[in-house]
């Protein structure tokens, strides 16, 4: 009976499977436990600050985009370009009457209304037609005239009663809305009993009461009155301003089309604002937060980098003899070369995944502080742990090397 | 009886400043079933030669066939393999990994010689067996005594079933009554058909080998 292999002339390959390489390169790490986890410390500190960083730039982007997508992404003002704070005397404006209308035609515009500030004169505004001798009674309060879509162009909502209408406005009925604040210094809180008001000598009646106006919020403490009535009772001429609310996305083709239709002859008479460009606000908000902490967090890396070489060398050296016995067993210089580079990985990957986890961690945490909705980039956790692992692979290389070009009888001579 | 090793005036000659000649023209011829000892004065080439045989060294003259290859012609590569499947080594240090079971270190011999994965749990724990550790296999090496921690690396060597065991002062670290039962585990090796050259200055251990070769100077000669 023999147990021992007869002559054989093939000599063939040695080899070993990823599986085996595997678990030969954990045993390795977890031969020296808290070694390994000192070394990953670095790795990990380095990818924490480039997820964090990176997720808490997109947060903050998306928080101040997400303000402007919720107001501004759908606005679109539509003024006269010589209309400013050094336009004294009378103008000429070049927004028609019928400028509601106009713009409610055009594919992509939800709602449309004009708004004009009325010249009372200075006329003061009461809600009792005798002085209370109590208490102020009269107020300076703007008065504003405006087409009947300006309430559904601005986001307007009530509190009491109802808008005025195109009825209103074609009757020119002195009647008004007034904002939340306007209506709690005339000490108005509901319209069932058409509560009338005065400027100067003109009675109106109240037949809504806003809550909010989220566009247009000079609206909360003003009196609204239709563009018929202004003309008729404060000699209106013309209006000064449009809003205009686009579905998602048209903004910009609304703000292109808006003059032209308001102002066929001469639409440059007219200025345009549109909101910006929300993947621009983005951008800039990004790269500000980005730059120094990328910058950090990429030290951060290199210093991990260079840690895991550096053990990975030290372990190369404290384990000469175990690679000469390797060797003397049937491992080929790559079987060396891959297992460090494996355990050099793995910590790398390790370091990857801890700091993806932790990023993310602190960019919930931060956010949940600021009240924010989090956003991460998706591919930022998936691809951290690949980077910490190529970060490994690559510290690994250069002791891998060292391990590798060790010969066989001096590495058996070398350790124990 | 088929050959196993075939030295034919090999030489080995380390290049200095100064160069050392550490084997000078070694013929030598092992058959299968043989047990030599090579015995011979500190720094007289024996470790060089015993490396040589082991295919971890190359010579740099002559001619060298193990199991009727010419390791001459091999790569680096080639000559890792035929280590791994036709040679097993034990050395004065055990070179043992003390993070790992004597089961697991019995299974490294194993790792690179294409034995399939799942064959090797029950190998391992043959050569264990065979070595009389059959109960000490989930022991660590720090668990173990000199003696047993050198059966563990005589089970590793002897695991993959190879041609030839290659022993480097293998009592050298053991008492003598340890040492006299790790030869007489040679001697049952022996006698189930493995081929042994064992390099001592152990007088104990030429006793025990069928052949005994001396090394003076890099000189060999064969004593009878
Ligand atoms: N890598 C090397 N470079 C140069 N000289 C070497 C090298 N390896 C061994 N030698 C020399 O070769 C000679 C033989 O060494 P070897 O280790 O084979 O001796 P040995 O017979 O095993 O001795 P010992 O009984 O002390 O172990 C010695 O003089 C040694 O200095
Ligand atoms: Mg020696």
């Amino acid at each position: 009976m023999t147990l021992w292999r007869g002559r054989n002339r093939s000599v063939g390959r040695s080899r070993l499977s990823w599986r085996d390489l595997t678990s030969e390169a954990v045993a390795g790490l977890l031969a020296r436990p808290s070694r390994t986890a000192l070394t990953i410390l670095g790795t990990v500190l380095g990818i924490t600050a480039l997820v964090a960083t990176l997720g808490i730039a997109r947060t903050a982007g998306s928080q101040i985009v997400g303000q402007f997508d919720a107001l501004q992404a759908t606005s679109v003002t539509v003024e006269n370009r010589t209309e400013g704070f050094f336009g004294g005397g009378p103008q000429v404006s070049h927004i028609p009457w019928d400028a509601e209308a106009r713009l409610v035609r055009l594919n992509g515009v939800v709602a449309a209304g004009t708004i004009t500030r009325v010249d009372t004169q200075g006329e003061l505004v009461r809600s009792v037609p005798i002085n209370d001798p109590l208490g102020q009674s009269e107020f300076a309060i703007d008065v504003y005239a405006a087409s009947p879509g300006l309430f559904d162009a601005i986001d307007a909502t009530l509190s009491a009663g109802r808008f005025f209408d195109a009825g209103h406005d074609a009757r020119r009925d002195p009647v008004a809305v007034v904002g939340p604040a306007a209506a709690r210094r005339l000490n108005i809180t509901r319209v069932d009993q058409q509560p009338a008001i005065f400027v100067g000598d003109t009675t109106l009646v109240v037949v809504g009461i806003l809550t909010d106006v989220r566009r247009e919020p000079v609206l909360l403490d003003a009196i609204v009155v239709p563009n018929g009535t202004a003309r008729r009772l404060f000699g209106l001429q013309a209006p000064t301003k449009v809003a205009i609310r686009t579905e998602l996305g048209a903004a910009r083709l609304i703000g292109e089309q808006a003059p032209v239709a308001l102002e066929p002859n001469d639409p440059a008479t007219l200025r345009v604002i549109v909101p910006p460009e929300p993947r621009a606000v983005q951008e800039a908000v990004e790269s500000d937060v980005n730059t120094l902490f990328l910058v950090l967090g990429a030290v951060a890396l290199l210093v991990g980098a260079i840690g895991i070489a550096n053990v990975t060398l030290v372990s190369v050296l404290e384990r000469v003899g175990e690679i000469g016995l390797r060797r003397a067993v049937g491992a080929a210089r790559r079987h060396i070369a891959a297992q460090f580079l494996a355990e050099s990985a793995a910590m790398g990957l390790i370091g990857g995944i801890i700091g993806a986890s932790a990023g993310v961690l602190v960019v919930v945490g931060v956010s949940a502080a600021q009240q924010w909705t989090p956003v991460l980039d998706l591919r930022v956790p998936v691809a951290a742990p690949i980077a910490g692992a190529v970060i490994g692979l690559v510290a690994g290389l250069y002791p891998s090397w060292r391990a590798a070009s060790l010969e066989p009888v001096d590495a058996l001579r070398g350790g124990t | 009886m088929s050959v196993i090793v075939e030295l034919d005036a090999v030489r080995r000659t380390f290049p200095g400043p100064p160069a050392v000649e550490a084997v000078r023209d070694a013929t030598l011829t092992v058959e299968e079933g043989d047990y030599v000892a090579v015995v011979g004065p500190s720094g007289s080439g024996k470790s060089t030669l015993l490396s040589i045989v082991g295919c971890l060294d190359r010579p740099t003259g002559g001619r060298y066939e193990l199991t009727g290859i010419d390791v001459g012609e091999l790569s680096d590569g080639e000559l890792a393999a035929l280590r791994g499947r036709r040679v097993g080594f034990v050395f004065q240090a055990f070179h043992l990994l003390q993070h790992r079971s004597a089961l697991e270190n019995v299974e490294i011999g194993l790792l690179y010689n294409q034995t399939p994965r799942r064959e090797r749990r029950a190998m391992a724990e043959a050569a264990l067996e065979r070595v009389g550790l059959g109960h000490r296999i989930e022991f660590p090496p720090r668990h173990l005594s000199g003696g047993e921690q050198q059966r563990v690396a005589i089970a590793r060597a002897i695991a993959p079933r190879p041609s030839l065991l290659l022993c480097d002062e293998p009592t050298g670290n053991l008492d003598s009554k340890t040492s006299e039962a790790i030869l007489g585990l040679f001697d049952e090796l022996q006698a189930d058909g493995l081929t042994l050259m064992v390099v001592t200055h152990d007088p104990a251990v030429s006793r025990h080998a069928r052949r005994t070769v001396e090394i003076v100077d890099g000189v060999m000669a064969e004593a009878s």
